[in-house]
């Protein structure tokens, strides 16, 4: 497929940016923020995303979406990525209606799906244990039970977790940490006794949680995929999601890129604007170059996963390690060519490092992806 | 697509049958490519019967027009050819600076009457070309240039000295940068010249690099003639069609930023091992490699990204900018991690056994990459000027 963006596709791109940037704004972000909102995101803002179909922009449409692809999400992921915008768009559209298609059955998908696309239910992934990203080392219980299950164990890194009505939790029903068989996935709907909830505060001031399950007991139908091999739909699952975030660190690093160049232009000292400066000229087009670099790898990995690519994880490690990079080094350049400016909570260049480093780290960080493109690659 | 299938299906059947055995080989050095010219550097006879097989349906250049002897194919027909002399691992039948290079520009600013002349030799490989713009004084600021063209009436009489002119020892004719005129700016006053190298006003003098090579060399113009029918464009006009050729060399040069067909990871696993789990033994170069790898692999799909927008009718945008600078940073990083991968048979600089040293020379030629076609932080300055509209002091 060639890496240019078809009309629909503009045309979607184009709406999400007017949208997003009237909207769903850094300054919304921070007002959340200030104000300790309680749910967290703007839901009239969400429920106005929604009718636009953007929660169901991937799901096919014999469940409710719209189906245009990751493609398209990835391009309103861009947007948000650019604005900051806080919404479920990341936890239940881009990763539980993802892993929902990968591993469930077509009765869990006709039940789940189209209430995920209407915006009407918000469903998360419940995965990382420890202080990494480890799937592979998932330790928390599913035990069999008669004809139910019942899951035991602690998660982190939940997104959404407070206000989600559903979760998807990976546990272990057979094999040990460390091991990839014996992973399943189950749906626990938030009210189920033993599940319990903290709401954490995180760096980019968004919603996030620990999910504490004590001797769950869910009925068999909540297992999503046979029993104990969920390891290759999830694994295509997070190599979507993680393409989905390069998407969001694309946007965010291309924002505070441009931020950080109209501030060159604009800021003077010495008698000179400091865009003047063959110092920062030089980094500022280096970091140029990155990006364009990044934003060919985002849309090059979105169409791997339309086109249904063999090598899709090998595109995901890559887009990903390589966005966690960039984004790395445009937020640091932000706050560094901004001057002392750059370092209040007044200033909005903050806001982007936040989120940077909190998406860098959802679902594997540099170091995790590069390892793993490494490996894929053969060495 | 499938309208293609009979072009491709034709051309597979003629590459079959006319390219000799011995060019279905890589070129494994710059020595083994074929540049053509009146006295061409042959290293195996059939370099010259393939060139020739080629030239004759216009396929040694493609993508230009007929009439100036290409092939008058269009872009989807030039990948058919591409991939499947790749298929079978057919050489570049000829690679010159005219085709790289003055052919881009002749076919921009050139007069039918010049087109008609010189198009054609460089597609039959029979006049071999060489790049007169850097001087002893005038390097990054090109336009500061000082060779002196004088105006004899029907032809110019030029002085001065060229320097870093590659292969100038082996072509035949020059595409030379001279001043016209020194009244006005430095960017004005500069006319684009192109003449015989055969002349007793030519001197040249070949300058040894670091790789032990001599491929490039000072050039001395004492009254060397110039036609008046050779000058391209008009009088004082030579910066614009200097800069456009700029960037058909630069393009060429970033080409350097390709993925080898074996990567690097894959050379550092055979010559080192890997450790319990399965990876590369030493986790620090696995790191510095991955990196360089996935640099490449975002390169490509920039590459490839650029080339689908231009296709699509959206122009060349600005990504362009970043391809010389990026490429040859990126081929002089997989030179290095080659070395450390390889380890000491890549030290080698004589013997069989370290293949002629052909590892370490292509380290230390790598460096060039950076300079020659405007220096990377000429490259920069441009990205931060002209895409980034960043200002002058
Ligand atoms: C292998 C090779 C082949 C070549 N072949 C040819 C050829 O065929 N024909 C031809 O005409 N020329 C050729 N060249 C010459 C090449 O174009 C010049 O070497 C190049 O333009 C740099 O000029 P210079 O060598 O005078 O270096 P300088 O311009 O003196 O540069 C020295 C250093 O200063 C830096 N610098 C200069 N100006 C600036 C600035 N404004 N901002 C920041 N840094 C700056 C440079 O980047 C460089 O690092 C070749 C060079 C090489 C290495």
């Amino acid at each position: 497929m060639a890496l240019v963006l078809n009309e629909e596709q503009v045309m979607l791109r184009d709406s999400a940016a007017g949208f997003l940037a009237e909207k769903a704004t850094v300054a919304q972000l921070r007002e959340l923020r200030d104000s300790g909102s309680e749910r967290g995101f703007d839901e009239s803002v969400w429920r106005e995303m929604a009718e636009m179909g953007w929660a169901g922009i991937a799901i096919p449409e014999a469940f409710g979406g719209l189906g245009y692809g990751y493609t398209g999400l990835g391009l309103v992921l861009e947007q948000a990525g650019r604005n900051l915008s806080v919404s479920p768009l990341q936890s239940s559209v881009l990763v539980a209606a993802t892993v929902i298609a990968e591993l469930g059955g077509d009765g869990q998908k006709e039940q789940l799906l189209p209430a995920i696309a209407a915006g009407e239910k918000l469903v998360t992934l419940a995965l990382q244990e420890g202080p990494h990203h480890a799937p592979a080392q998932v330790a928390t219980t599913a035990e069999a039970a008669g004809d139910d299950w019942v899951l035991s164990g602690c998660k982190v890194l939940v997104l959404d977790a407070h206000v989600a009505d559903s979760f998807i939790v990976i546990a272990r029903s057979g094999g040990r940490a460390g091991e990839e068989s014996g992973l399943s996935a189950f749906l626990v709907d938030a009210g189920t006794p033993g599940v319990s909830l903290e709401r954490r505060s995180l760096v980019d001031a968004r919603n996030a949680g620990v999910l504490s399950l004590e001797s769950v007991r869910v009925p068999a139908a909540s297992l999503l995929g046979p029993a104990g091999d969920a390891w290759s739909g999830l694994n295509r699952a997070l190599d979507i999601a993680n393409i989905g975030l390069a998407s969001e660190l694309l946007g965010l690093s291309a924002e505070a890129f441009e931020r950080t160049v109209g501030y060159l232009k604009e800021r003077k000292q010495f008698g000179r604007v400091i865009g003047s400066f063959q110092g920062l000229q030089h980094r500022a087009a280096e970091l140029f170059a990155e990006l364009e670099l990044a934003r060919s790898i985002v849309l090059q990995a979105l169409q791997a996963i339309d086109d249904g690519q063999e090598d899709l994880s090998l595109m995901a490690s890559a887009a990903k390690a390589k966005l966690c990079e960039v984004a790395q080094r445009a937020t640091n350049e932000g706050i560094q060519m901004h001057g002392g400016i750059g370092m209040t909570d007044e200033h909005e260049i903050g806001f982007f490092i936040k989120r940077a480093r909190v998406a860098q780290h959802t679902f594997g960080d540099y170091n995790y992806h590069l390892d793993r493109f490494a490996q894929l690659s053969g060495f | 697509m499938s309208d293609l299938d009979p072009f491709r299906q034709e051309t597979r059947a003629w590459l079959e049958e006319n390219c000799p055995e011995s060019m279905r080989t890589p070129v494994r050095s710059f020595l083994e490519m074929y540049s053509g010219g009146r006295n061409p550097e042959i290293d195996h006879p059939d370099q010259k019967v393939w060139c020739d097989r080629m030239a004759e349906r216009g396929w040694t250049v493609p993508q230009w027009p007929k009439e100036y002897g290409g092939g008058g194919l269009d872009r989807d027909e030039v990948k058919v050819l591409r991939e499947e002399m790749a298929r079978i691992n057919a050489r570049s039948p000829l690679d010159s600076f005219g085709i790289s290079m003055l052919g881009p520009a002749l076919l921009k600013f050139g007069n039918e009457e010049q087109k008609l002349e010189h198009l054609p030799k460089i597609c039959r490989g029979e006049i071999r070309w060489c790049q007169g713009y850097s001087e002893p004084n005038a390097g990054s600021d090109l336009a500061s240039l000082a060779t002196r063209a004088e105006d004899k009436g029907d032809h110019y009489l030029i002085n001065g000295q060229k320097v870093w002119t590659s292969y100038a020892d082996k072509a035949d004719w020059i595409f030379c940068l001279v001043r016209t005129d020194n009244s006005g700016s430095k960017h004005e006053g500069i006319s684009f010249v192109l003449f015989d190298m055969d002349q007793p006003g030519v001197t040249v003098r070949p300058i040894r690099l670091i790789s032990g090579s001599s491929p490039f060399c000072e050039t001395f113009f004492d009254n060397a003639r110039a036609e008046k029918k050779d000058l391209v464009g008009a009088e004082g006009n030579g910066w614009t069609i200097a800069k456009y050729l700029l960037t058909h060399e630069r393009e060429m040069i970033s080409g350097f930023g390709a993925a080898p067909k074996k990567s690097v990871g894959q050379l550092a696993m055979e010559s080192m091992g890997a450790d319990a789990s399965g990876r590369l033994a030493n986790s620090i170069l696995r790191q510095n490699i991955a990196q360089y790898q996935l640099d490449t692999f975002a390169f490509a799909a920039t590459m490839a990204r650029v080339g689908d927008e231009a296709k699509a009718g959206q122009g060349l945008g600005a990504a362009s900018s970043i391809f010389k600078y990026y490429g040859t940073e990126l081929n002089k990083r997989r030179n290095e991690l080659n070395l450390a991968a390889l380890g000491e048979p890549a030290l080698g600089w004589e013997g069989d056994a370290y293949r002629g040293g052909a590892v370490s020379r292509d380290w230390l030629r790598s460096k060039g990459n950076s300079i020659e076609g405007g220096t990377s932080e000429v490259q920069l300055n441009i990205i931060a000027k002209r895409v980034l509209g960043l200002p002058d002091e």
